[in-house]
């Protein structure tokens, strides 16, 4: 006779091993936004390199799924699955536990354009959109779009907001942006039909550092709201080389 | 210093070599030459690692000074005419050029890229592990931008090169198809049956609106299932991804790295370069195999490259057809390695 389990002991699915090619394997493991899939993701990101298999080339971790690039002289598909599905099945929980950065933001004005309109719409005073935005606890999901650009979760359902109609053809560098419901902070300047909110002086992505990108997927992420004045010593320092972010712990 | 004059870039040249590895996960573009085999015979020819970075020309190859004692260069892909100093000289050959010489790269006969490399390649930094071109996110090559008339490509080592030049003869050059293959997949479930049958049992145009990040097409709407919207999830080189209104569109080596829509199937990375030959108005047909063959048929692929590059004739000697017969039926791909002949 079958027992159910209550929900938070059923154990999860295993994932699909589906073919890209003759060097790559999606490993997906659901087809939504949820943070339970991100755990399994990044917790199976966490294992792909501890276990350094020979062949496999890197990995991109998504919202729902791991993209693993192979060499097929080096393994062969046949091979790696098995060997991924050993891997997933004990996988566990994420042992790495992700950065908390504070990113400081300057909202507002020629910082962020689309603040008023924002508040407009949803019928609140700019302040209030800026204490929504600020007060919230986002998760990297994952970098894609640009260099450095990254995607987050966590953006507070009131402030849910549907695309812009006609995308602006360039949002500046350092853009804190919200699209639908998602928000981005934009590593260098792109296209996009996001409402941007205000800007940062970290740059998500600089060739000059050692390690030119600052947030991986799984760091969490909280803005900071600071005044015209602070974002100009702030960016010149940044400028210099400064991150210019800091650590929760720290803050 | 010894360099390369960009004279005339022509209507778009980039540096590539075999793309910029390992920072996927981080949003950066893989970039790196579209014809990956023609990149790697150019090198060979010029005496080269396969993947050294290159000068990759689209339609047309545009005109070189050499600012050097001596260098030797090399030109495959398409058929593209060339000449030095006004004098026709052949492609899928290499040519030892002196101080002054102009390498002139006509408009492409048929094919669409090719690719010129320097023996001892250009002197130019690896960003992030490549010298490729990215230019959405200027990066690599020349300041991460398109070459242009009067920019000086440094060469790294130019005149330590050995032996006589070589050629391949024409009958040897990689040929044009218009059948590609693909690996069904990873969302193939998110179409119905009959959306599947007409994407492998119809001809698709290639659209103008076809550049590196990706080609697209235009012929019978291939159904999905259910939404065409996924979640994001990771892109493959190859990836043939269906839009809302059912028509293809194939990820090359500019995409980026995640992307929203449902995927039916991916190019085997064999055909990536005959893909990367067609050009826009060309007809292309799509055909399923399994992993396991396109993962051989990448291995023939190299295999047939590399077979061929220590088989080059050498300029004034005699020809050995039966190696370089061999090596042309694995460089295409066509045989299976069952047929091949024992290493």
């Amino acid at each position: 006779m079958s027992v159910s389990m209550p929900p938070s002991q059923k154990p999860a699915d295993p994932p699909r091993f589906l073919p890209a090619g003759d060097g790559a394997v999606v490993v997906e493991f659901g087809s939504a936004v949820d943070e339970a899939l991100s755990d399994r993701v990044m917790a199976m990101d966490a294992r792909i390199a501890e276990a350094g298999i020979e062949g496999v080339v890197e990995t991109v971790p998504t919202y729902r799924s791991l993209l693993v690039v192979y060499d097929p002289l080096a393994i062969r598909a046949r091979q790696l699955i098995p060997r991924l599905a050993e891997l997933a099945a004990n996988a566990g929980e994420a042992t790495t536990v992700g950065r908390r950065w504070v990113i400081p933001v300057c909202y507002g004005g020629d910082h962020g354009e689309d603040l008023e309109w924002v508040a407009k719409v949803h019928d609140m005073t700019p302040e209030e959109v800026i204490a929504l935005h600020s007060e919230a606890i986002y998760r990297v999901y994952m970098i894609g779009f640009t260099p450095g650009f990254a995607y987050l979760g966590g953006l507070p359902e009131i402030l849910h907001t549907p695309r812009r109609e006609t995308p602006r053809t360039l949002v500046p560098a350092g853009s804190v942006a919200i699209g639908g419901q998602q928000a981005a902070v934009f590593s260098v300047a792109a296209p996009s039909g996001w409402h941007m909110l205000g800007r940062t002086p970290v740059r998500t992505f600089d060739l000059k550092r050692d390690d030119p990108f600052l947030i991986a997927p799984g760091d969490r992420i909280r803005f900071s709201p600071v005044a015209a004045a602070e974002f100009a010593a702030l960016a010149a320092r940044a400028e210099a080389g400064d991150i210019v972010a800091w650590h929760e712990e720290e803050a | 210093m010894a360099a390369l004059l960009v004279v005339d870039p022509g209507p778009l040249a980039t540096l590539q070599d075999l793309g910029r590895v390992g920072y996927q996960r981080f949003g950066v573009t893989v970039s790196g030459a579209l014809d990956e085999r023609a990149l790697r015979l150019a090198n060979r020819l010029a005496g080269n690692e396969a993947g050294e970075a290159a000068i990759e020309f689209t339609l047309a190859g545009g005109t070189y000074a050499v600012e050097a004692a001596a260098c030797r260069i090399a030109v495959a892909g398409g058929d593209f005419p060339l000449s030095i100093n006004g004098r026709r000289a052949g492609a899928y050959a290499s040519h030892t050029l002196k101080r002054g010489d102009r390498l002139a790269i006509g408009r492409a006969q048929s094919g669409t890229r090719g690719y010129l490399a320097v023996a001892g390649g250009f002197d130019l930094p690896r960003v992030l592990g490549s010298r490729s071109t990215h230019v959405r996110s200027g990066l690599g090559g020349m300041d991460g931008q398109p070459l242009k008339a009067g920019s000086r490509l440094p060469l790294a080592d130019a005149e330590r090169f050995d032996g006589p030049d070589r050629w391949l003869k024409t009958s040897l050059w990689p040929k044009a198809r218009d059948v590609v293959r693909v690996v069904l997949g990873p969302q193939d479930d998110l179409f119905t049956e009959e959306g599947k049958t007409t994407f492998l049992s119809s001809a698709y145009r290639i659209l103008s609106q076809s550049d590196r990040m990706g080609y697209r097409f235009e012929g019978p709407p291939i159904r999905h299932a259910a939404d065409y919207n996924i979640v994001s999830d990771g892109i493959a080189p190859g990836s043939v991804q269906v839009i809302g209104s059912g028509q293809p569109i194939i990820m090359l080596a500019d995409r980026q790295t995640t992307g929203g829509y449902a995927k039916i199937a991916t190019v085997i990375s064999a055909d990536l370069p005959v893909l990367a030959q067609c050009r826009p108005g060309n007809a292309v047909r799509f055909r399923a195999v399994g992993v396991e063959e396109a993962e051989d048929l990448r291995a023939a692929m190299l295999d047939g490259i590399e077979r061929l590059a220590a088989a080059f004739y050498r300029a004034g000697s005699a020809a050995d057809d039966t190696a370089n017969l061999l090596g042309v039926n694995l460089i295409d791909g066509i045989v299976s390695p069952e047929e091949a002949p024992p290493r």
